[in-house]
């Protein structure tokens, strides 16, 4: 689904972020992109949601070289790409039903058809009897399940996760992993970022480990050397 | 569309897959966003409303003028057929010779009218208004001469015409000068002209002015929804979709701008019309101020549509672009 192949990432100033990156995420696999802070998972991220361009190598999602795709056509690569932010990004002037509603009206669908998947998106993440709330009135919690419900609103392919449960609790930490964990049995690909061990140490997915831009091949016996 | 996954469709891209179909949900999209840009201007209307006087006012100054114009123009169209051909009759000639020629002249074709004042009646016009009575009388002789007064036909009474015509008459051997007054006329009309470009170049500086303004007021606009707009960027919305409802909104700052103006100008012609027919009343003449008619308010809202659209066109182009969501 997603596959690195040699990527690096240098910012101006000579911040190497990147080095030489290559790995595959296979159709319908779950894992973790862990690391500490400034290891490079948020650019790698970004990479993937072209938000930035690599240096050197390329990138593939679903086999298309990113590195083919025109400014003009970024938009539609993340159509394909259901991202959710550690700060959840909500519009505040919106309501829960039009921020979720925004990825489907960018893509001109009907009012029948919104409000349908607007509502099943919100029911799978149990917050359908909020959908005419503003974002400021929920909690933190319920912010993070309404960014979920707004990147899976248009059943993408591709799920990105940057820190889904940054400033949650454990148990609302897992409650989030579990809704991924369910998306993910429907066959859709999801890549979580997180510095959250305890939480993947819960959980049996593969986990890629960043240090100093570098993915380390066998986490385990890297650190112990 | 997916470019990524070939065969990807979701149920409602399905419906829309002919041309046509595209066109019509494209349209419908873009109305769709004209109705909310214009329901977020009147939920927030303090933002716009400077801005919409601002346009309001700066249309309203140039029309003025244009009415102006337009109306001073009117009033030269009442004066300009009046010409009228006072003709000099040399000195000397017996009253035959003069009878004959007044007989002459009501035969020509460009004439309508002829009126003859021989001296002595003129002498005693003159003593009753010039007010200088008894002392003519110790005049040895009437120093006037016989006047002719000719009125041109309808045709004939185009200043260049009667211009002519004059020419034509004082070739004539029994007259010693000629006099059409349409001097004031060439004066107004060069005025007038002088008006009217200037009207013009007013508009011009005044337009571009706030072209400018209604520029900067997207580009605040633009500034304040900056975070929304790097949202929209990361959820796959194309340029054209950010930019349609702050397009939409200087559409509908030229709209209501363009009403502005003409309620400036007909509460302004209300104001004025009790003095311009005291002014009229002076002058006995019938007098009404006209305003814009239909096609000229269309214009007038047209152009303020065009310059609001223009004004975010340039802002939308140069700011939405710089807006990338880089920091997640």
């Amino acid at each position: 689904m997603i596959k690195f192949q040699e990527v690096s990432k240098t910012f101006p100033g000579g911040h190497k972020a990147l080095q030489k990156i290559s790995f595959e995420l296979r159709k319908g696999e779950l894992a973790f992109l862990t690391g500490h802070s400034g290891a490079g998972k948020s650019t790698l991220l970004k990479l993937i949601s072209v938000m930035e361009r690599p240096s050197v190598g390329k990138v593939f999602i679903n086999g298309v070289d990113l590195n083919t795709i025109s400014n003009k056509h970024i938009p539609f690569v993340r159509r394909d790409i259901g991202i959710i932010f550690q700060n959840h990004r909500l519009l505040d002037r919106y309501t829960v039903f039009d921020n979720v509603a925004l990825p489907m009206i960018i893509e001109g669908a009907h009012r029948g058809d919104v409000t349908k998947r607007v509502h099943a998106a919100l029911d799978k993440v149990g917050l359908l009897d909020k959908v005419k709330c503003y974002p400021h009135t929920l909690s933190g919690g319920e912010q993070q399940r309404v960014g979920i419900a707004r990147a899976i609103v248009t059943s993408p392919p591709l799920l990105l996760a940057d820190e889904p449960t940054g400033n949650l609790d454990p148990e609302l930490s897992m409650e989030i992993l579990r809704l991924f964990e369910e998306f993910n049995s429907h066959g859709t690909s999801v890549l979580i970022a997180t510095h959250d061990l305890g939480l993947i140490a819960r959980m049996k997915y593969r986990s890629l480990t960043l240090s100093h831009g570098r993915l380390l091949q066998d986490p385990l016996k890297e650190d112990m050397i | 569309m997916s470019l990524l996954f070939k065969g990807r469709q979701t149920s409602y891209e399905r419906k829309r897959s002919s041309v046509l179909a595209r066109f019509y949900f494209f349209i419908v999209m873009i109305i769709r966003q004209g109705v909310q840009s214009l329901g977020e201007m009147w939920r927030t209307p303090l933002a716009s409303i400077m801005t919409i006087c601002v346009l309001g006012l700066s249309l309203t100054l140039p029309a003025t003028l244009y009415l102006v114009v337009k109306n001073v123009q009117q009033v030269r169209s009442g004066f300009q057929e009046a010409s009228e051909i006072s003709l000099f009759v040399k000195q000397g000639l017996s009253e035959q010779q003069t009878q004959s020629f007044v007989k002459r002249l009501a035969l020509y074709p460009e004439i309508e009218q002829v009126s003859f004042i021989d001296k002595s009646q003129a002498l005693e016009e003159f003593k009753a208004l010039s007010g200088f009575g008894n002392a003519l009388d110790y005049l040895d002789m009437n120093p006037l001469p016989d006047v002719v007064l000719v009125r041109p036909t309808a045709r004939n009474q185009s200043p260049q015409a009667a211009q002519a015509l004059l020419e034509k008459l004082v070739a004539e051997r029994e007259v010693e000068e000629g006099k059409i007054d349409i001097q004031w006329l060439e004066r107004l009309n060069a005025l007038l002209s002088l008006l009217r470009e200037s009207v013009i170049t007013i508009a011009i500086l005044l337009l571009t002015s706030v072209t400018l303004i209604i520029g900067n007021t997207i580009r605040l606009s633009i500034m304040d929804k900056k975070a929304e707009i790097q949202v929209m960027k990361l959820v796959g919305a194309t340029n054209s979709f950010i930019h349609t409802p702050f397009l939409w909104t200087g559409i509908w700052y030229g709209v209501i701008g363009g009403f502005v103006a003409l309620l400036c100008l007909t509460s302004m012609m209300w104001w004025l019309e009790s003095a311009v027919q005291e002014v009229a009343g002076v002058y006995q003449a019938q007098f009404a101020l006209i305003g814009l008619n239909l096609t000229e308010f269309g214009l007038l809202l047209a152009m303020a549509i065009s310059l609001g659209f223009l004004g975010s066109f340039l802002s939308v182009n140069r700011y939405i672009r710089e807006i990338e969501p880089d920091k997640v």
